[in-house]
């Protein structure tokens, strides 16, 4: 593993712990793993998560084969675990592309660290996500009729419905992120062209940096066109996941039928974002031994915004409960009762405690500052995040207005199979990610450290 | 005739300081190289503002105002349903769909913009010629400077400025 670039306590600089990173060093760093291999370890990972592959493969199969009812669905409860998988994962695959845009916008300059993966975990996310109204459409066989196009029976999509806004708001959402992504790619896949010993790679790189140069127009235009696609990036996906809280709040259910549900589940995404973006940075740190790029400062400033979110997600439940309560409406304070004394009250108590209790360890310096701490703290913060989208389907469906209709879900191997299945799948993706390009922005790494040797 | 000749300095301030001594000498500074974008290079390079911002705007809003003008011929003209007696042209909900394809839209003329206004994809450049070019992505700089009169001169400016080295570029 590559040690060129040599931590230091005291941190050096702000954002780079070495003391000197100069253009030659950061860039052997991030790059020069990347030809030589990981060795046993990435390996063994891949190895790890390849069955989750085949698992996620072997559960779609039999749900097309066999339909929805493998799940834990009723006919009270119809949505079940892969609604609560899609709306978990598109938070996690926003929170890249917001994290990245705004952090750029604002001038944040630490972003230089974590944008790149943070942007793959966005694709991989979105991708998962966007399988997931599909797995669950009972005959996907007609997925592609949420598209507009000519067709004999002289239909068009309907408008009025939040299922096709989902459809636009996802799939542009996923092929902005990927633009998004590789505009900012191209110049380190020309330091990789430049740089890799093998013709394959010199190939392969070659054709996907385009004929980079690394001129001052070219540099020019890219900042121009990268720092406009932020500014759209940021309404786009605040759009997307309002989005999906209008998917529940468009509808006419006691629960679900808030006004407040597009920003808090905005806020929920860049929550659940973060904390992953948390755990996949000290995994990206560790593994290609990026101590002096990803520094204990990063790890803090993201652990004060996770602190921040769980305070608004704290308020954001508090407004539910209070407007159930006196929005004066039988059914929605019923609801409210329901979540907390319920069939699944436990669950909502830990979904309490993960999201706004435990991120409260975070107002210590020294546990945003160890890694022990707030590794768990953000783990726990994902499961909170999975429990509330579930909790959110499954308390309003099992408590609805008829309760001769009031049933609970009982969870099936394959609803297993499709929360557990998708983890490995998206862990596998990024392990190709990492192997194949540079998982750390080069060209932004050494303007900070220019930026930072001067400051 | 024309000679081009193509500096290569270590660090990104000399660089920087070079354009303007090319400049007094009499000479063009016609392009410069780095591995980061380094500010203020464009400006001194007078390269002109790129019209990539204006081609987002336009491609945006006319594929929002094309997405619209669908929604509402298809619900309103074409299919027209009386769904719960909302009026056919529920225009608000008509602007979520042009919403997000229009900045999709956006997004994707930007980056045929982008790679229009830089000459991009490109197969071959006569810069990947220059001996020690490789490195423009990595850690070394190099400046693009055209002479009219005597390349010698030019070269003394260059080798003033702190190139370690300059060579001449031949163009086909």
């Amino acid at each position: 593993m590559s040690e060129v670039l040599v931590p230091q306590h005291p941190p050096a600089h702000r954002w780079i712990s070495a003391a000197r990173a100069g253009d030659a060093t950061v860039t052997q760093a991030v790059a020069d793993p990347l030809f030589t291999g990981f060795g046993k370890i990435w390996w063994l990972a891949l190895l790890i998560t390849l069955p989750f592959v085949l698992w996620l493969f072997v559960a779609i199969a039999w749900l097309f084969y066999q339909g929805i009812g493998i799940w834990g669905i009723n006919s009270t409860v119809v949505w079940g675990v892969a609604i609560a998988n899609y709306v978990w994962w598109i938070g996690i695959g926003n929170a890249g592309t917001l994290i990245s845009a705004m952090l750029l916008l604002t001038r944040q300059r630490w972003r230089a660290s974590i944008n790149r993966f943070a942007e793959a975990m966005t694709l991989f996310a979105v991708a998962i996500a966007g399988l997931m109204p599909i797995v669950h459409l009972g005959r996907p066989i007609y997925a592609y009729w949420l598209a507009p196009y000519p067709n004999t029976m002289a239909l068009w999509p309907q408008w009025r419905s939040a299922l096709v806004w989902d459809f636009w708001a996802i799939l542009s959402y996923l092929l902005f992120s990927l633009l998004f992504w590789y505009v900012s790619l191209i110049p380190d896949l020309a330091t990789m062209r430049d740089r890799t010993p093998h013709r394959a790679g010199q190939l392969l790189y070659g054709a996907f940096a385009m004929g980079w140069r690394g001129s001052s127009r070219e540099w020019s235009r890219l900042q121009t066109l990268h720092t406009t696609m932020a500014a759209l990036g940021v309404p786009l996906v605040c759009s997307v996941h309002s989005i999906v809280g209008l998917d529940f709040a468009a509808s006419l259910m006691a629960g679900w039928q808030e006004s407040i549900f597009p920003p808090y589940f905005v806020v929920g995404a860049m929550y659940s974002g973060f904390a992953m973006v948390v755990v996949l940075a000290a995994a990206i740190r560790w593994g290609l031994s990026l101590q002096a790029i990803i520094t204990h400062r990063h790890f803090e400033v993201m652990a004060r915004i996770l602190l921040m979110a769980s305070i608004v997600m704290f308020y954001s439940y508090a407004t539910e409960w209070f407007m159930g309560w006196y929005g004066g409406e039988h059914a929605d304070r019923e609801v409210v009762r329901f979540e907390f004394t319920g069939t699944y009250a436990p669950l909502y108590w830990a979904l309490l405690a993960c999201n706004c209790l435990i991120p409260q360890l975070l107002w210590w310096p020294f546990a945003r500052r160890s890694l022990f701490i707030l590794i768990p703290v953000a783990i726990a913060i994902n499961i909170g995040m999975w429990l509330e989208r579930i909790l959110i389907v499954w308390n309003t469906l099992s408590h609805g207005y008829m309760p001769s209709l009031w049933r609970a879900f009982h969870f099936t191997f394959w609803d297993w199979s499709f929360l557990v299945a998708p983890l490995g799948f998206f862990a596998f993706l990024f392990l190709v990610f990492v192997r194949l390009v540079p998982s750390i922005s080069m060209f932004d790494v050494r303007e900070l450290a220019h930026q930072e040797a001067a400051a | 005739m024309t000679a081009k000749l193509v500096a290569e300095f270590l660090d990104g301030e000399a660089l920087k300081a070079a354009p303007q001594r090319v400049h007094t000498a009499g000479h063009a500074a016609l392009e410069a190289f780095g591995p980061y974008p380094i500010e203020g290079l464009a400006e001194q390079l007078a390269q002109g503002r790129s019209a990539i911002r204006g081609v987002m705007l336009a491609g945006g809003l006319g594929t929002a105002a094309f997405a619209f003008a669908l929604l509402w011929y298809s619900a309103v003209i074409d299919y027209p349903i009386n769904s719960g007696g909302r009026p056919l042209n529920s225009w608000q909900v008509f602007l979520l769909v042009p919403f997000e394809v229009g900045v999709f839209a956006a997004a994707l003329a930007g980056v045929i913009a982008f790679l229009w206004s830089c000459r991009l994809p490109r197969l071959h450049d006569a810069m990947f010629e220059i001996p020690g070019f490789e490195r423009a992505t990595q850690d070394r700089y190099f400046l693009l400077a055209a002479s009219d009169g005597d390349p010698n001169e030019l070269r003394t400016v260059l080798r003033d400025a702190g190139a370690v080295a300059v060579t001449e570029l031949r163009t086909p």
